[in-house]
């Protein structure tokens, strides 16, 4: 059974958009993440227009963030004054991301700078998660107790004025790496068409040790404001968010984040992230296997009104 | 009567003259219809088969294989960006790229029997008949140009968009009822760019086009879906603004109905 999809111009499957949802929602629920840096290359991958599925994935993840945080909420889960400091700095590091990313594209080679940017924070991101949960794992077999928070550590931005102490997050630290975190998630995000959750998780529970279900509360509540920001700044400026297609996405999403949400409550914190970790190294070799394997066709023609 | 009207007069005699001389005896004439000339798209448009029917009138003595019919079907023009993908540094990414400037979204070329039997390599050229006799402006610099056949771009241009299915190339897309009546189905896609194609219809014999006739369609888009890319054109905060709040209206619900 097939939809037209007025601004993507063409027709698609409901139930493979339905599915998509579904997935990527559950997804979402499960890890906190905004879930664009997967669904952006699928609905690439299944035809519509690089522009329409930048534009209109921000749709899908409001709605299944704005699921997910009415649930957090209720739990009393997020950190509001956290989660407002690194909003108004991540406002402010997308604004910054926009202009960089008209520069770049300039300069010419942004798709490759995208690309290379993907695989190298991917990775990153990945390897670490993955790393680090599979040694709390290991600790956890052997009986040895935890030893991630140590109350006598401190990193060098400890040091830093403008101490604040965030009650839910059980810590006291300076606005300054906060504000810091949330320009460069703001940033990243913008240039590289993603919420950013995915590096906002893994930022606030090794940097500033707040607890990863506070943390993925939080990040879903910061995902929600930037984009719903993001829908209504896409159809100003571009015209390209698809409705029909955000809606569908919107069904599907809802419904997998509420079975995502618990399905990440019943699984034990470090194999989450575990998973996670997984999950992004996975996305990763995925764009790496693109730019070294030699694709079957060589040329690729693109309407030029889309490219705009 | 001055010298320069009588110079005017003259050659337009000679023309007159020449023409008829180049007229078969008896002059057939393209009586054609399509099916449709609007084609609408709805929310559940996936794409529709148009039928071209038509007759050749004034031919006393036709018999199969004596005419041969060519119709070519042309889409809105549209710009496109053709990009070559080469390895650098061991990654394979766009280093060259062409513009093709408003050359056609959609291109079909229907012919009784394959092109290369109905004429020479020449007359197919000078008539545009076959993908590859049309013409693919391309910008290079400030200028606009068509190149040779075998440039590499314009054959993987040809390539992709027939993969894609818009441009199609079908020899058995005319068939003979009768000698004199035919019919030729032309297929939409539901990618199909909105806006005006228009159909040309050859009548062809000997190497000759005897007559040529020309209709057009329309592909709109309607109901709901024109109001919804109508709004999102005109009002984007608005429009911008309804998503938003939609997004929200369904993450409630899903919230509240999962609410244990």
């Amino acid at each position: 059974m097939s939809i037209y999809l007025p601004i993507a111009e063409l027709p698609i499957n409901i139930f493979l958009v339905l599915g998509l949802g579904a997935a990527v929602g559950f997804i979402s629920g499960m890890f906190g993440v905004g879930g664009g840096f997967l669904m952006t290359p699928l609905l690439i991958l299944v035809g519509i227009p690089p522009a329409i599925a930048v534009s209109t994935v921000p749709t899908h993840m409001a709605a299944s963030s704005f699921s997910g945080t009415l649930s957090y909420w209720r739990k009393k889960l997020i950190d509001q004054s956290l989660a407002l400091i690194l909003l108004a700095g991540s406002l402010a590091g997308t604004w910054f991301g926009v202009w960089f990313f008209s520069l770049l594209r300039r300069l010419g080679q942004l798709d490759l700078f995208i690309s290379i940017a993907y695989i190298v924070l991917l990775s990153g991101v990945g390897a670490m998660l993955s790393m680090e949960s599979i040694r709390a794992i290991i600790r956890a077999w052997r009986g040895t107790p935890a030893v991630l928070r140590r109350p006598g550590t401190h990193a060098w931005f400890h040091g830093l004025p403008f101490k604040m102490r965030f009650r839910q997050s059980r810590i006291y630290v300076s606005a300054i790496p906060v504000v810091a975190i949330g320009l460069s998630i703001g940033f990243l995000g913008a240039i590289l068409g993603v919420g950013g959750g995915f590096l906002l998780v893994p930022a606030l529970i090794y940097l500033l040790r707040v607890p990863t279900t506070v943390a993925v509360a939080s990040s879903m509540f910061i995902t929600l404001m930037t984009m719903l920001l993001a829908t209504v700044l896409q159809s100003m400026e571009n015209h390209t968010v698809d409705a029909v297609l955000g809606l569908m996405m919107m069904v599907g999403g809802v419904i997998g984040a509420q079975f995502g949400t618990r399905a990440g409550q019943a699984i034990r914190a470090e194999q989450l992230r575990l998973l996670l970790g997984i999950l992004i190294l996975g996305v990763a070799a995925r764009v790496a296997a693109d730019l070294i394997h030699k694709p079957d066709e060589l040329f690729s023609v693109i309407a030029k009104e889309i490219l705009r | 009567m001055n010298r320069r009207t009588a110079h005017l007069l003259a050659i337009s005699l000679a023309a007159g003259i020449f023409s008829f001389a180049a007229m078969p005896a008896t002059a057939q004439k393209l009586v054609s219809s399509i099916s449709t000339h609007r084609v609408l798209i709805n929310s559940s448009f996936t794409g529709t088969e148009l039928v071209l029917f038509g007759t050749i009138e004034d031919a006393p003595n036709a018999e199969i294989g004596k005419y041969d019919i060519v119709v070519t079907v042309r889409g809105p023009a549209r710009s496109y960006i053709a990009r070559e993908k080469a390895r650098i540094l061991g990654l394979w990414v766009n280093a060259r790229s062409r513009e093709f400037a408003r050359v056609p979204s959609y291109l079909a070329v229907l012919a009784n029997r394959p092109p290369r039997e109905i004429g020479s390599p020449e007359f197919l050229r000078a008539n545009r008949i076959g993908l590859q006799n049309h013409i693919f402006t391309q910008q290079i610099g400030n200028d606009l140009a068509d190149v040779t056949h075998s440039d590499p771009f314009r054959e993987a241009f040809l390539r992709v968009k027939t993969d894609e299915g818009a441009y199609i190339s079908d020899p058995n897309g005319v068939t003979f009822i009768t000698p004199r009546l035919f019919r030729a189905g032309v297929s939409i896609l539901g990618t199909a760019t909105t806006g005006d194609y228009e159909v040309e219809t050859l009548l062809i014999s000997n190497g000759k086009v005897l007559a040529k006739q020309q209709t057009a369609l329309e592909v709109v888009k309607t109901g709901f879906e024109a109001f919804v890319a109508r709004e999102a054109r005109r009002h984007g905060l608005y429009y911008g603004l309804t998503v938003a709040f939609l997004a929200i209206f369904a993450g409630a619900i899903a919230n509240l109905l999962f609410r244990k």
